[in-house]
């Protein structure tokens, strides 16, 4: 992959889903046995490129989306590596079970790609948000889940799960022109978070578009006197428990993530928390239990607090009363 | 024939090859009930394994290229028990090609032989099955990877009629005509019984022979309990995907165990065990004489 300066701001004008598509280009060189497959979402996968260079790498299965993961599941068994995308929502619920016997129990090495988690296809309606597919993917023993903080972490986010053996879950948020958050190449690994801002007041965890919105909302506290941390955990499952420890210097671990704050990210972080004594209070920042209105992606994040302002403006009520 | 396969059997003689695959099944019946009766109170799904004997017999004796000394031999013919609940019958077949030697594990604790069979290429487990509805597309993708890899290995996967409410089966049904997989074939064994009852009357499958063929596959009919007639319609060349619709009889060979639904789980008593295998002995003094 080529992570220049003119590279970056394509993908990040393309959004995820095109820079999951870019970045399908370049998977053949990574390894010729990767094979590309979607349920009738070539188009909006951005896969165009993909089938027309690589007709015998690429499979369109048409709308059944349970078919497309059995049928990974048995090039798996044979030694390709399939990549599979469709919408987060009916990649991990739609397919669930197929999704559970094939990449969990099986651990076959598939790599599904859930487009347009969270919020950002909002005005499509409820069917169309995926606010619960953490949430259920990381109750299934043995897949990693991946969740790009940007455009050019989705590429890495690709690249990585090529290389690695095992079954992924890649989770792609965001809408076209996706803010940067990385402008220039740097080292991704599985499992690794990635400290994006030092701070001693307040450490925020946040994974997906909600790294960048975060990285506004420590600006604007820094402004306030409160010293904010950013984390870009874009590996949910297997989750860095270090970097929650770090977190842990803090008064207050804040987790944001665009998904519901139940069973996703927050509830993963908690979850180290418990066990750890003296741990400081945690904030989640998410999306609520609910399926509202359908809207558009901005008045939906607004509407749910989950942009710099928003985010920055709870954090600092919270703080003031710990 | 193939010499890995025709070291199953001993002799080139088609009559005996099919005498063998009779003999099998009357073995195979054995080791199901004994794993049925084994199992205890927790029972075991003897119909649906009882039903597709002859289908396994046939396809491990006879029809599939498999080196039972090497069940991850690449050219192997891959197949896939969709009806995961009718592995039995698969472990019984593996046991009369060698593959298995001991099923008294059955269904012990931290046993390799499941009540749904769990992927183990070790003793010859293709893919983990017992979630209804998933194995053909399974067997799709490795018959596109096959055909990729140009590996000439078949598959054959392994249906039930009531797993066939499945609307997954028909997306994988779809798909295998649209993909032209002349290397697959799928097995309907089709018992007319669900674990409700009767499929016609849980929910009508209407006609599974104008589906299958709606469904762009080319389709044969059977006798699933007659092995010549298996063997033939099995051994048939297509240019696509082959369905085998194998009419059977649930809880076949065992007298009260057909068409008798409570016998889709359930446990054997001691004297319906020793029922069970003096039928057995019966059918195979039958086998002698004819």
């Amino acid at each position: 992959m080529n992570y220049s300066p003119a590279n970056i701001k394509i993908w990040s004008r393309l959004g995820s889903c095109g820079a999951y598509g870019m970045a399908a280009m370049e998977l053949p060189a990574v390894n010729d046995d990767i094979v590309v497959l979607t349920a009738d979402l070539k188009f909006y996968s951005c896969l165009v490129r993909f089938s027309g260079k690589y007709p015998d790498k690429f499979y369109n299965l048409g709308i059944a989306e349970q078919n497309m993961v059995g049928v990974a599941a048995g090039m798996a068994k044979e030694g390709l590596v399939p990549f599979a995308s469709t919408y987060a929502t009916f990649a991990s619920m739609r397919c669930a079970d197929q999704v559970r016997v094939n990449m969990g129990y099986m651990n076959l090495n598939i790599k599904l790609v859930g487009l347009t988690a969270g919020y950002s296809v909002g005005i499509l309606g409820p069917t169309h948000m995926s606010i619960e597919d953490i949430a259920v993917m990381r109750s299934i023993p043995n897949i990693t889940i991946l969740s790009p903080a940007d455009c050019t972490e989705t590429v890495k986010a690709t690249e990585a799960a090529a290389r690695m053996d095992g079954p992924v879950y890649l989770r792609l948020t965001g809408s076209l022109n996706n803010p940067i958050v990385y402008e220039r190449d740097y080292d991704f690994e599985i499992g690794k978070a990635i400290s994006l801002r030092e701070g001693s007041d307040v450490a925020i965890l946040a994974t997906g578009t909600m790294v960048y919105q975060s990285l506004l909302a420590a600006k604007l506290l820094e402004e306030q006197g409160i010293s904010v941390s950013v984390t870009d955990v874009h590996t949910i499952k297997p989750l860095d428990e270090e970097a929650v420890k770090n977190a842990c210097e803090t008064r207050l671990v804040v987790t944001a993530e665009e998904h519901s704050t139940l069973g996703g990210l927050g509830s993963a972080v908690a979850e180290v928390l418990s066990s750890l004594p003296d741990a400081p209070e945690q904030m989640m920042i998410g999306i609520r239990d609910r399926y509202p209105h359908a809207a558009s992606y901005e008045f939906l994040l607004e509407q749910e607090g989950l942009t710099g302002r928003t985010i920055a403006d709870k954090i600092y009520q919270k703080y003031q009363e710990i | 024939m193939n010499t890995l396969y025709r070291k199953q059997f001993m002799t080139d003689d088609k009559k005996e090859q099919m005498w063998l695959c009779k003999k099998a099944s009357v073995d195979m019946r054995k080791d199901i009930i004994e794993m049925t009766y084994s199992a205890e109170g927790t029972g075991a799904h003897a119909g649906g394994a009882l039903s597709m004997v002859e289908i396994m017999a046939v396809l491990y004796l006879a029809v599939m290229k498999y080196d039972p000394n090497n069940p991850m031999w690449a050219q192997r013919d891959r197949l896939v028990l969709s009806k995961g609940h009718g592995c039995m019958a698969l472990y019984a077949a593996l046991k009369q090609i060698g593959v298995l030697t001991d099923l008294t594990t059955f269904k012990k604790n931290e046993t390799q032989l499941y009540a749904h069979p769990s992927l183990n290429m070790e003793i010859g487990i293709e893919c983990s099955s017992g979630s209804l509805g998933m194995g053909l597309s399974f067997g799709v993708g490795q018959a596109l990877a096959l055909k990729k890899k140009n590996n000439p290995a078949h598959v054959y996967v392994i249906l039930g009629d009531g797993e066939c409410d499945e609307g997954s089966v028909w997306e994988s049904a779809m798909s295998a005509s649209h993909f032209k997989l002349d290397n697959l074939t799928a097995v309907i064994d089709k018992n007319h019984l669900q674990y409700d009852g009767e499929t016609d009357e849980i929910l009508s499958l209407g006609s599974l022979e104008e589906k299958w063929k709606a469904f762009g596959w080319d389709v044969y009919k059977a006798d699933g309990h007659s092995v010549e007639e298996l063997f033939e319609v099995l051994s048939v060349g297509s240019s696509r995907p082959k369905a085998v619709i194998a009419d059977t009889v649930k809880g076949k060979g065992v007298s009260f165990m057909e068409n008798n639904p409570a016998w889709h789980n359930a446990s054997l008593s001691a004297q319906n065990y020793e029922k069970a295998m003096r039928e057995q002995e019966e059918a195979y003094n039958e086998l002698l004489t004819s």
